[in-house]
C-alpha cells in the first residue's frame, strides 16, 4: 500500500509529513523523493512529522543514518506518541520546533501550580547522560545514576538510588520536594537553593530532602508523619 | 553460517578495548572458531599493532567502503592462526569516510563466511561508535576499577539500550586484588552495583600484556599467562559455556582451585 509522504520547504528546514501505512513503505518512499533531487537536497536538514505513529529508536536510528548518507541532517521529529518522543531524544534529536508553529497541534502549557498532580512516571533507571526535565512532577522507578540529571517543577520522587544531580521545584516553587530511597546525590536544587551530599555514614535510609529556614536539608523517612 | 557480530567498546579510552578485541579474538580462533577483527578506529589505528600485523597492511577498509579493494582483498591472515583474520582501520583518514550503513553492509557480507566478527570501536560517543553499534549483535563494554571509567561505561550502556542493541555484557579490566582489599579501587560488586549487566569477564592487571601489545603476542596465546587465560575464559563464556570466574587472590598461575563464583551462572 502506498504511503503519502509530502515534502515541502518551511522557514526551519524541510518538513517532511509521512502519513498512516507501514513504516518500511514509507521510509523507502521518502529516501526515494530525497534521492531524485539528491543535489537540491544535500546540506538541508529535516523536521519529520509522524502523527500518532510509535517508532522505536532502532527504526528512526536507520533513517537518521540513511539520510546521513545523502547529507541530510535528521534534525527535528514532531511526533504526538510519546514512545516516539523519547527515542527521538534518546538519538539526540528535537522533538519540537524553536518557536511555537501552527504546524502540530497545541496542547495547552502544563503549569505546576495548576493543581500540583501532572507528573510523568519514568520506569527504568537513568544512566549517565540522560536527562529528564518536566514542568510537574517526576517519579522514577529505579536510580538516578551519576551522570544523569532531572529537572521537575514539581517534586521529585525516586524508588530508587539518587547518585546523579536532581532538581526540585525549578520554576521556584520552594515548597517542592526531592524522595529516595537512597539520596546521595552528585548535586541537589530546590528552587534557588543548592546542596551536595554529605559523606554518607552506615547504611542508606529513605530521605526527603525540603527546604527548611531557607537551606536543604534531608530528613529520614518516618512512616506515620505527613510528608 | 550466520556469524555474530561482537562490539566491543567502552566510551572512555585507554581502557583496554583493543587489547581485549585482540585477546578474545585470538581465543576464539585458537580454539577452532572462524574469527575477523575489525579495526573501526578509523584514523588511529592500533588493532593491527597488538596483533603484529602491521607490515601486512596493503588496503583497509576505507579502501573497502570506496570501492578500492574486496573485502578479500583487505582481509590479513594472522601469522598463527589460521582461522583468524584482521581487516585494518585506515590511518590517514578519519571516522566520516565510514557510514553506519557500510559497516552493516561489509558484516553482512562476513557473517556468511565467519563464526564471530569483533568490531573495536573507538573511545567516544561519535561518529566512531556508531559505525561500530550499528552492525552489532552483540555488545562488550570494557571498563577499569575506576570512578570516571565506570561513568563513561554508564553512558555507553545507556545509548546502547536506547539504540535497542542490550543488553550488553561486562568485562572488567585491570583490576588489582591488593588495592581493592585495601579499599583504595572500587571492587567487582561496586562496579556491577552501578552498572548493573551481566558480567562475562575480569581481567587482572599484567605487565605480561603490555609486553604482549607491543610485541603483536597477544597474551590470550600464552598457555601459562594469568591474564591471557581470562581472556580464554570471556571467549568460552561467549561461545555459551559456563566457565567458572578465576580466583584473582592466587599470585602465581596455578589455576587448581577455580572456583569463587562471583556471579551464578556468569
Amino acid at each position: 500500500m502506498a504511503v503519502s509522504v509530502t515534502i515541502k520547504g518551511i522557514k526551519e528546514g524541510l518538513l517532511v509529513v509521512v502519513g498512516d501505512g507501514e513504516w518500511e513503505e514509507a521510509s523507502r518512499t521518502l529516501l526515494e523523493k530525497l534521492r531524485e533531487k539528491a543535489d537540491f537536497f544535500r546540506g538541508a536538514r529535516l523536521v519529520l512529522q509522524l502523527g500518532g505513529r510509535a517508532m522505536g529508536a532502532a527504526d528512526l536510528g536507520k533513517l537518521r543514518d540513511d539520510l546521513g548518507d545523502l547529507q541530510i541532517n535528521l534534525w527535528t521529529v514532531l511526533s504526538e506518541s510519546a514512545l516516539t518522543e523519547n527515542a527521538a531524544r534518546a538519538l539526540g534529536l528535537e522533538t519540537a520546533l524553536p518557536k511555537p508553529q501552527a504546524l502540530p497541534p497545541e496542547l495547552p502549557p502544563i503549569s505546576p501550580s495548576e493543581d500540583g498532580s501532572v507528573a510523568i512516571l519514568v520506569n527504568h533507571t537513568l544512566r549517565s547522560g540522560k536527562s529528564v526535565r518536566f514542568p510537574g512532577h517526576v517519579i522514577v522507578v529505579g536510580d538516578i545514576n551519576a551522570g544523569a540529571e532531572v529537572v521537575a517543577g514539581g517534586n521529585v520522587i525516586v524508588w530508587g538510588r539518587v547518585r546523579g544531580t536532581v532538581q526540585a521545584g525549578s520554576e521556584g516553587d520552594a515548597e517542592a520536594v526531592v524522595c529516595a530511597l537512597d539520596l546521595a546525590p552528585t548535586q541537589l536544587r530546590i528552587a534557588n537553593a543548592i546542596a551536595t551530599s554529605p559523606k554518607r555514614r552506615g547504611k542508606a535510609d529513605p530521605e526527603m530532602a525540603r527546604i527548611k529556614d531557607g537551606q536543604i536539608v534531608a530528613e529520614r523517612w518516618k512512616p506515620n508523619e505527613k510528608g | 553460517m550466520s556469524g555474530t557480530v561482537i562490539t566491543v567498546t567502552s566510551g572512555k579510552g585507554g581502557v583496554g578495548k583493543t587489547t581485549t578485541t585482540a585477546n578474545i579474538a585470538a581465543a576464539l580462533a585458537a580454539d577452532g572458531a572462524k574469527v575477523v577483527c575489525i579495526d573501526a578506529d578509523i584514523g588511529l589505528r592500533n588493532l593491527d599493532v597488538v596483533l603484529g600485523l602491521e607490515n601486512r597492511i596493503v588496503y583497509d577498509i576505507v579502501h573497502v567502503v570506496e570501492g578500492a579493494a574486496k573485502l578479500k582483498q583487505a582481509m590479513i591472515r594472522d601469522k598463527r592462526l589460521p582461522h583468524l583474520f584482521l581487516i585494518p582501520a585506515a590511518q590517514t583518514r578519519d571516522k566520516s569516510a565510514v557510514a553506519p550503513s557500510d559497516m552493516i553492509r561489509i558484516c553482512d557480507e562476513l557473517r556468511a563466511e565467519f563464526d564471530y566478527i569483533m568490531l573495536d570501536s573507538p573511545a567516544g560517543i561519535e561518529r566512531g561508535f556508531r559505525n561500530a553499534l550499528a552492525p552489532s549483535n552483540r555488545v562488550v563494554i570494557v571498563t577499569n576499577p575506576e570512578v570516571s571509567a565506570v561513568r563513561d561505561a554508564d553512558r555507553i550502556i545507556g545509548l546502547v539500550e536506547s539504540e535497542q542493541k542490550g543488553p550488553p555484557s561486562l568485562i572488567i579490566n585491570r583490576i588489582k586484588p591488593e588495592m581493592v582489599k585495601r579499599g583504595d579501587m572500587l571492587s567487582i560488586d561496586d562496579v556491577l552495583d552501578v552498572l548493573a549487566i551481566d558480567l562475562i569477564g575480569v581481567v587482572p592487571e599484567d605487565e605480561q600484556i603490555v609486553i604482549g601489545s607491543n610485541r603483536g603476542n597477544p597474551v590470550a596465546l600464552d598457555e601459562k599467562s594469568r591474564s591471557g587465560q581470562a581472556f580464554r575464559n570471556i571467549a568460552r563464556r561467549i561461545k555459551g559455556e559456563q566457565v567458572p570466574f578465576m580466583d584473582l587472590d592466587k599470585q602465581d598461575g596455578f589455576f587448581s582451585r577455580l572456583g569463587k563464583l562471583i556471579r551464578p551462572g556468569g
